[in-house]
């Protein structure tokens, strides 16, 4: 299989994200610059993590304007599937590739650290390799992660199984007190209606060996890719 | 030609940002103030382009790019 990570200026998960790819899959995915106008043939694109045009505008809203995301948001309308990590959500809200829209953090500050996720709806292809309602612990690191929708979107979101993951404790159980940022019902990552898309604002790529503090982001990918074979 | 772009949330959307100017102005004792919500400013020079094509093009703009319309209200200012 191929996989592709788009290369925005000013990110700074993307070589991560091929790291994590690479371990997961054998070899290196495509690196596609965002003024490209082609994408490689590829089974995965991945839109990577890390303040895309430095976040000026909004976050997202440039990179989701750029040459490169017309032909992603084309492949994605056809079914190749898409992971969309933290500002990569970002920039597939602003696609619109997937409902809602990242606002500042509600206690406005920062936060970097591991976080447990439940996860709530399954998807074979990505998180084939968890039990529903089981959690799993990726990181976090962002400012503008606090994920809205409003009524409408979000009973869609409830009723067609699009909630990927919520905010958790290590039991599993969703209270305001987990809700790190102050996403709407505790929302971490969702799918779109054909579940070929998942945008989340934890970092599963950060995790992918013993050394980095854990394995859940290498048991993430390993599935995956695993699934596209 | 010039155009003024003002760029808000939405009612009920949470603005973190706005809070925070809020509960710092009750610091500083302004007692009066009920809500405080913060935006942004756009200015563009538009050049040549005539009076009669320019709100469509600015309206074009924001919804394309400068505003995102799941949050964000905006309104066009057309400056000569």
């Amino acid at each position: 299989m191929k996989a592709a990570v788009i290369v925005f200026p000013g990110s700074n998960c993307d070589r991560d994200m091929k790291v994590a790819i690479e371990q997961s899959m054998g070899k290196s995915p495509d690196m596609v610059w965002h003024g490209d106008t082609e994408l490689p043939e590829t089974d995965l694109i991945a839109i990577p993590g890390g303040f895309s045009y430095g976040d000026y505008l909004r976050c997202g809203a440039i990179a989701g304007n750029s040459p490169i995301m017309r032909e992603v948001v084309k492949k994605a309308a056809n079914g190749t599937p898409v992971l969309a990590v933290c500002n990569g959500f970002q920039v597939a809200t602003e696609t619109g590739m997937l409902m809602g829209a990242l606002l500042r953090n509600a206690n406005q500050k920062f936060i970097c650290k591991d976080v447990d996720l439940k996860v709530i709806s399954q998807n074979e292809r990505f998180v084939g390799a968890f039990e529903q309602g089981q959690t799993v612990r990726f990181p976090v690191a962002h400012h503008d992660g606090n994920f809205y929708a409003d009524d409408e979107s979000l009973k869609r979101l409830n009723g067609e199984g699009m909630i990927a993951f919520k905010y958790a404790n290590s039991e599993g159980e969703v209270t305001d007190d987990t809700n790190i940022n102050g996403s709407v019902e505790n929302i971490a990552g969702i799918y779109n209606e054909a579940g070929n898309i998942l945008g989340l604002m934890p970092h599963p790529e950060r995790l992918i060996s013993d050394q980095l503090g854990g394995t859940d982001g290498k048991t993430f990918f390993d599935n995956l890719i695993n699934s596209l074979n | 030609m010039k155009a003024r772009v003002t760029i808000s949330l939405k009612n009920g959307v949470l603005d973190p940002q706005g809070k925070a100017i809020e509960h710092a102005l009750h610091g500083l004792g302004f007692e009066g103030v009920n809500d405080v919500r913060q935006g942004k400013v756009i200015e563009l020079d538009l050049g040549d382009l005539d009076k009669a094509s320019a709100p469509a093009q600015v309206e074009k703009m924001c919804t394309q790019l400068l505003a995102n319309t799941v949050i964000e209200n905006y309104s066009i200012e057309l400056l000569d």
